[in-house]
């Protein structure tokens, strides 16, 4: 029997693309409908939410009644496949480091379960460094990616509202739906106190936008993937409709291994591995697009070294894996006596919040650089594994009925404490900026390697001061929303400077962002303006690599933008031949 | 890629599970190797890995004895009775919810079967028999020692441990069971028009929708 040998795909493709999320799916859709012939590679299986979402499950459709596995961290009926671990698939850390690392295998990667919430970055996000010396400034600004962020809003639908705030821009917003109970006792408490609070901006369509896609028909559950196409995947929005064109070759189960390059150190293509036959193959393009996530994009440049290219490929400035950073993350939770024994209706809404505060504050008069935005929970959700947890906590506490009950207990009586309490609680999460630093990074670890034979990434990743000052002023801010509702704090009260106030470790909010940075100086960047690579002109990244810096702004509707903005650039250079 | 927020932990309220110190050590030999989820029909989207994963959950044997489901049985009936608003727990299935949980969460099996173990020996001390083969009085009577954390004897604070655990087993079990679900009143999972807080309910709080909510909001007819 012969050794392993590699098969070379006979096309040659105008584009291969590696990942099928966010930035390969638009990157893909936009090709495809220019024409271009496009071989999309995927290092999971095909999804398609309409047919494989476990949408309107029942909790007891789910042996465990969805609690989480492995193979759904955010539990059973998510739309993700995997998460923070992946058999066969390791990473490993700088000493005692900290990074945890989604990963995402499945058409339409992350999207298919993200949160939708779909911020435009604002005209100072792209300029920090000019307004507090930190990090650096984008070599573009708000008014390059405007006409991107007004082309997906209409493409693929967000709802909000129109606030004429600074650095929160206005767009194309569809209605957004009413304020829940518990989220009108935020608005009303915060307000009180100064703190805004307005409609949320998700990408979930509470209007009709084309014949492919359904209208939102409330269950809550965005996070399982949507049927009806009723909200923004990548795999449903882009990858899917870009297929129909028939210009797209989608190859699943390909996990990518390295950027093949000639000798004038142009790519020609990507090697990879096949997860079903576990059989080598290349196929060649005449650009090559890293959509693989920031992580994965940048462990894929930083593994294809040759000689023209010998620190990896794209990375002569030695940036590729530096500036890594993800959105900075604290919560708290407590319950609204007000609410106990609440009358019972279907609140599930839309698969969120319906309302958020933006950064409201100026952080030249605090002691952090950055800002941040408060997500809001709470009211009556599907009872699902864990639920009704710790009884003993709530129920000796408060009078239930008028009567002081013993904390703990069982029968009848117990089960109407559950019914009293229902609905109750309420929770908030600030999610903020923190500073890219180049000593923030991951590379490759020079002795492992995955079950593939590819060698992974080692992390080396740390807070500074301006996160953690940042989560102790979230913690202060969560605890005044929480007092002013009138609410008793029952989780995440107890943080102090020992734990960061309780900052999530990098990485944890699934923002990472920055690995292969854009920027006008070769030296200091990988990638120009337009996600190209200073070093290999046919070479591109559209995810979150290519960011400078990330705002308060969860990163997505930004990937989408940047990712349309550098494809429809593709498309026109490659019809005047300079690609 | 925000889905995290603080729904999930907000339905999981406040944690208070204690570890039980004096867990049972030596395990009896699993006698039962009945597969234990063999009519469990899994209706639930999964990729390849999680199919092998989840055909062994469903392969492996019983954890509990049938002596140890009975007691269970009995304690989950205790703590989830038939009320006049819905069943009890094993009406629900919690029991057979509980002896599936444990081959995937195998951080309670140390804690239940020891505990269950402490809870007999207590009543051959107090009563001379075994648990199940106690009175009713004296099932409630041992019961009241154990399901009050705060008003417990110091030395019965491992039974209280082994009694919080089943006790949030046995409601999450029962909650999330098509029962449990309508007892709690929880009304969605389906289709539907979101148009807002009734207005009943706005009254009783003494809330309305601001003049720029309802000019910019979502509006359905009402029916």
């Amino acid at each position: 029997m012969p050794g392993l040998q590699v098969k070379k795909q006979p096309k040659k493709y105008d584009a291969v693309i590696v990942g099928s999320g966010a930035g390969g799916g638009m990157a893909a859709y936009v090709l495809a409908n220019a024409g271009m012939k496009v071989c999309l590679l995927e290092a999971g299986p095909m999804f398609d939410p309409a047919k494989d979402s476990n949408q309107l499950k029942n909790a007891w459709d789910s042996p465990r009644r969805g609690a989480s596995t492995k193979f759904r961290p955010f539990g059973d009926f998510d739309g993700c496949y995997w998460g923070w671990e992946i058999d066969g698939e390791p990473y490993t850390h700088e000493g005692d480091t900290k990074w945890e690392w989604w990963r995402a295998r499945m058409l339409g990667g992350r999207t298919n379960h993200w949160g939708r919430i779909s911020l435009r970055f604002g005209p100072k996000d792209f300029k920090r460094r000019s307004i507090d010396g930190l990090g650096d400034d984008w070599p573009i600004g708000y008014e390059d990616i405007k006409p991107y962020y007004d082309k997906i809003d209409r493409m693929l639908g967000v709802f909000g509202t129109n606030e004429g705030l600074e650095n929160d821009p206005d767009g194309i917003f569809q209605k957004p739906p009413k304020p829940r109970l518990h989220e009108l006792f935020i608005k009303k408490a915060a307000t009180n106190i100064g703190i805004p609070v307005i409609p949320s901006r998700l990408s979930i369509l509470t209007e009709k936008i084309n014949d492919q896609r359904g209208q939102c028909f409330y269950c809550a559950q965005c996070g399982r993937s949507c049927k009806v196409y009723g909200d923004f995947s990548a795999s449903s929005c882009l990858c899917i409709p870009a297929m129909k064109t028939g210009n797209v070759d989608l190859v699943t189960n390909a996990m990518a291994r390295e950027v093949l390059t000639n000798k004038e150190g142009l790519a020609t293509g990507i090697s990879y591995i096949s997860k079903d036959d576990m059989q080598e193959y290349q196929v060649e393009g005449r650009t090559v697009i890293l959509a693989a996530s920031a992580c994965e994009s940048a462990r894929l440049l930083l593994n294809s070294k040759s000689q023209r290219h010998p620190n990896g490929l794209a990375n002569s400035s030695d940036v590729v894996g530096r500036y890594l950073h993800d959105s900075t993350g604290a919560d708290m939770g407590g319950i609204i006596p007000e609410l106990f024994d609440r009358k019972r209706y279907n609140e599930d809404g839309v698969g969120g919040m319906h309302v958020y505060t933006p950064w409201w504050l100026d952080n030249k008069k605090l002691d952090f650089p950055r800002g941040y935005h408060i997500e809001y929970g709470g009211g009556f959700g599907q009872p699902l594994y864990g639920f009704n947890w710790g009884i003993e906590n709530l129920n000796g506490t408060y009078k239930i009925k008028g009567k002081q009950k013993e904390a703990g207990g069982y029968g009848a009586s117990l089960k109407e404490d559950y019914r009293y309490f229902f609905g109750a609680h309420v929770g908030m999460a600030g999610r903020g900026e923190g500073i890219a630093r180049a000593d923030s990074r991951c590379t490759i670890d020079p002795n492992v390697v995955d079950k593939f034979g590819i060698p992974v990434l080692r992390f080396d990743t740390k807070w500074s001061d301006y996160e953690i000052l940042q989560a102790k002023h979230m913690k202060e801010t969560f605890a005044e929303i929480l007092h002013s509702m009138g609410a008793v704090i029952t989780w995440g009260g107890d943080d102090t400077k020992e734990n960061n106030y309780g900052l999530h470790a990098p990485g944890n909010i699934i923002h990472e962002a920055g690995t292969v940075r854009m920027g006008n100086d070769p030296k200091t960047s990988a990638l120009n303006s337009w996600s190209q690579a200073h070093d290999c002109k046919n070479l591109f990244c559209v995810d979150g690599g290519q960011f400078v810096s990330q705002a308060d702004k969860n990163i997505t509707w930004t990937i989408l933008a940047l990712s349309m903005r550098a494809s429809e650039h593709i498309v026109d250079e490659m019809k005047k031949n300079n690609l | 890629m925000d889905r995290r927020k603080s729904l999930k932990t907000i339905a999981i309220g406040t944690f208070g599970a204690g570890v039980l110190a004096e867990a049972c050590k030596t395990e009896p030999k699993k006698a039962d190797t009945t597969p234990v989820a063999a009519n469990t029909t899994d209706a639930i989207n999964r990729m390849p890995e999680e199919k092998l994963a989840q055909e062994k959950f469903d392969s492996a044997g019983k954890f509990f004895t049938d002596a140890e489901m009975a007691t269970i049985t009995v304690l989950c009936d205790i703590i989830i009775p038939k009320d006049d608003v819905s069943g009890s727990a094993s009406d629900a299935k919690v029991p057979e919810f509980i002896q599936y949980i444990v081959n995937e969460m195998t951080e309670h099996q140390t804690p239940l079967k020891g505990g269950l173990r402490w809870l007999d020996l207590k009543c051959i001390n107090l009563y001379g028999k075994a648990f199940v083969d106690c009175t009713q009085a004296q099932q409630i009577e041992m019961v009241d020692q154990i399901a009050y954390p705060k008003k417990a004897k110091p030395e019965m604070a491992q039974g209280v441990a082994f009694f919080t655990l089943l006790r949030d087993l046995t409601a999450t079990g029962f909650y999330t069971s098509e029962i449990g679900t309508a007892d709690v009143g929880y009304m969605g999972n389906k289709p539907n028009q979101w148009n807002g807080v009734p207005d009943d309910v706005l009254k009783q709080y003494g809330l309305s929708y601001s003049e720029k909510e309802l000019k910019e909001c979502v509006n359905y007819d009402k029916a």
